[in-house]
């Protein structure tokens, strides 16, 4: 019976993202929105595609990762190559943008994986500066001048992608690889003694939320004219894992929403850019003061409709550890 | 030659980053803290420098102790009002209101100020150049390594011979039992940020005299990179602090002199991954196994 309600739940969210998709592109088409409002759109799917494949590393793993910004970075180059220099389409330049990212998830993540918390966090932030320098010296790619990528990306490509990657994620998160990767989130040292392989699911997570990362990359810059390395700098980095903190760490709704209301945020202060940072980092710093567990805590949009029973993972805050 | 005269450049550098990396190492060792916001006390420390040198017209002795007392006060505010309410949040809580704060601080400095780069005076030191075995060596580097050490050394004199050295010993080692026997470990922690930022100041101080161009996020790469200096030495010790800021500064200025200058940054954050890799606890640090 339960599983009945849920692949009901699932079947009803599916048709409910369909009908959402089909009247945006409706006033697409019919020409009622206009650029400025297409393009937010756009940006919001392409934020929410990297706010979730964050939220696999950081909410549901555990794993503080802070170099987001270079498997977009490497996802973004690989189908600007892809599409511009083999001239191949854009739906290959998108899985292939998205294979090397996870590819280079992998190289980073099998042996920085190894370590903790902080030290996690640092390695991954040095592996994103990495990225960045590396393009700015590839000739091949433009250097610091960027690479000329043509605009492919649409409404339902981003929103195609944008709900495949929601649905993987949600799916891996509910299954048996799902649970194994919350209980190393509560407590690594006791997921290992149960017998789970600690490192083989923090690099699946890893590998994943990569491959996801590079594929909105792919979508990034093809949204644009032009990719530069300056665009994968650490602020980026900060941005997506600002959607994932305010959201709640270990809350994909919650990710999904503040990546929403941020985007929409950015967008209207696009003029002021030190205004920008300064709201966002006031924002920040509040919301750990008051509220350090977001705004959706661990909980789920979806667990208001349906009461009782869910498979939340508990408290989150990973190892409960304090500070001094 | 060349080489001998890189050699000088990188360990000029070098001290510069040992003295960021000693606040880094300072509170991290006290608090488990990655101050994220240390890189913009140096910053700020640079333009307290530069205003009292062009604007109070002060000598730069004065300049450097006057930098050094307003960023430590900055170090004890942004601890006393950021940091001190998450002593018991998770880790992931305090790093990120850390980022938090950097941001605020290089934001709100540019919201202020403007985000257009100042120049030193090029005449707050007397400039020589002194030959050695066919080097030519600037003064500066010699006076801004001189400053280095000398703080380096009045750091070790703080931290081993006086009573509130023996406090931040005391509380990085166990700080629940710092507390039972009596040690005020809030304004022990206090001191340390005070101590930590006074030193970024001074190299804040240092950094402008040496390369003459300052701007407001300045401090974002020499912080990074300082950070990385001290998990070369083993974060949360003091002499691996210095150690890995000078082999630092000494690892850049080769790869620079072997033509890779572009590659510079990338150094760097290289020598971290291999760090963190093949010897996490640093040159200097013990590895610890995780008991349960």
């Amino acid at each position: 019976m339960a599983i009945f309600k849920q692949a009901k739940f699932f079947w009803a969210s599916i048709v409910v993202s369909l009908v959402l998709f089909a009247v945006v592109q409706f006033l697409i088409t019919g020409g009622m929105l206009n650029l400025f409002y297409v393009n937010t759109l756009v940006f919001i799917a392409i934020n929410i595609i990297l706010a979730v494949s964050l939220h696999l590393i950081i909410g549901i793993t555990g794993q503080f990762s802070i170099g987001h910004a270079g498997f977009l970075a490497v996802g973004a180059y690989a189908s600007g190559i892809i599409t511009m220099k083999l001239e191949l389409p854009f739906v290959t330049a998108l899985i292939i943008g998205g294979l090397v990212a996870a590819l280079a998830g992998f190289i980073i993540g099998f042996p920085s994986l190894r370590l903790k918390g902080d030290y996690l966090a640092i390695a991954t932030l040095g592996f994103g500066e990495i990225v960045r320098i590396l393009f700015l010296n590839l000739d091949y790619v433009g250097g610091a001048s960027g690479m000329q990528v043509n605009h492919l990306t649409t409404w339902p490509w981003v929103f195609g992608c944008m709900l495949v990657a929601i649905l993987v994620i949600v799916n891996f998160t509910n299954s048996t690889h799902g649970r194994a990767c919350i209980s190393i989130r509560e407590d690594e040292t006791a997921a290992d003694a149960m017998g789970i392989n600690t490192t083989y699911y923090k690099v699946t997570a890893f590998v994943i939320g990569a491959f996801f990362a590079g594929v909105a990359g792919g979508l990034y810059a093809h949204n644009f004219y032009i990719i530069q390395p300056s665009n994968f700098g650490f602020l980026k980095s900060f941005d997506i894992l600002i959607f994932v903190v305010l959201g709640g760490l270990g809350s994909l709704s919650g990710s999904v929403i503040s990546a929403i209301l941020l985007t929409v945020i950015s967008t209207f202060l696009q003029d002021y850019p030190e205004t920008r940072m300064i709201i966002y980092s006031l924002v920040l710093i509040v919301v750990m003061l008051y509220r350090p567990q977001g705004l959706m805590g661990t909980k789920e949009i979806t667990s208001v409709f349906s009461r009782g029973q869910k498979l939340k993972g508990g408290k989150k805050d990973g190892k409960g550890q304090t500070v001094a | 030659m060349e080489l001998i005269q890189q050699l000088v450049n990188g360990i000029s550098l070098g001290s510069i980053y040992a003295l960021i990396a000693l606040g880094y190492t300072m509170v991290y060792g006290i608090v488990k803290l990655i101050n994220f916001a240390h890189g913009d006390v140096f910053m700020v420390g640079s333009f307290v420098g530069f205003y009292s040198i062009t604007v109070l017209h002060l000598p730069f002795i004065v300049s450097l102790i006057l930098s050094m007392a307003v960023c430590a006060v900055f170090g004890v505010l942004i601890e006393r009002i950021a940091y001190k309410p998450l002593r018991n949040a998770t880790r992931i809580a305090a790093l990120i209101t850390a980022i938090g704060v950097s941001l605020l601080i290089e934001y709100g400095f540019i919201y202020v100020r403007g985000a257009q780069p100042e120049a030193y005076p090029g005449d707050v030191l007397p400039e020589h150049a002194i030959h050695i075995f066919g080097a030519k060596i600037n003064s500066q580097s010699l006076l801004i390594l001189g400053v280095s050490v000398a703080l380096m050394i009045i750091l070790q004199f703080i931290v081993h011979k006086t009573k509130i050295g023996k406090a931040m010993r005391a509380v990085s080692f166990d700080a629940e039992a710092a507390r039972l026997m009596g040690i005020n470990v809030d304004r022990t922690i206090s001191a340390t940020f005070a101590i930590g930022s006074a030193l970024a100041g001074a190299a804040g101080v240092a950094f402008g005299v040496y390369y003459i161009k300052i701007e407001p996020l300045m401090g974002v790469i020499p912080g990074l990179k300082a950070f990385v200096a001290a998990v070369l030495g083993g974060i949360g010790i003091i002499p691996g602090a210095m150690v890995g800021g000078l082999l630092l500064g000494v690892i850049e200025s080769l790869v620079s002199a072997f033509g890779y200058s572009l590659w510079r940054d990338g150094a760097a954050f290289i020598v971290l991954i291999l760090i963190l890799i093949f010897l996490p606890s640093g040159l200097f640090g013990k590895y610890k196994r995780e008991k349960v």
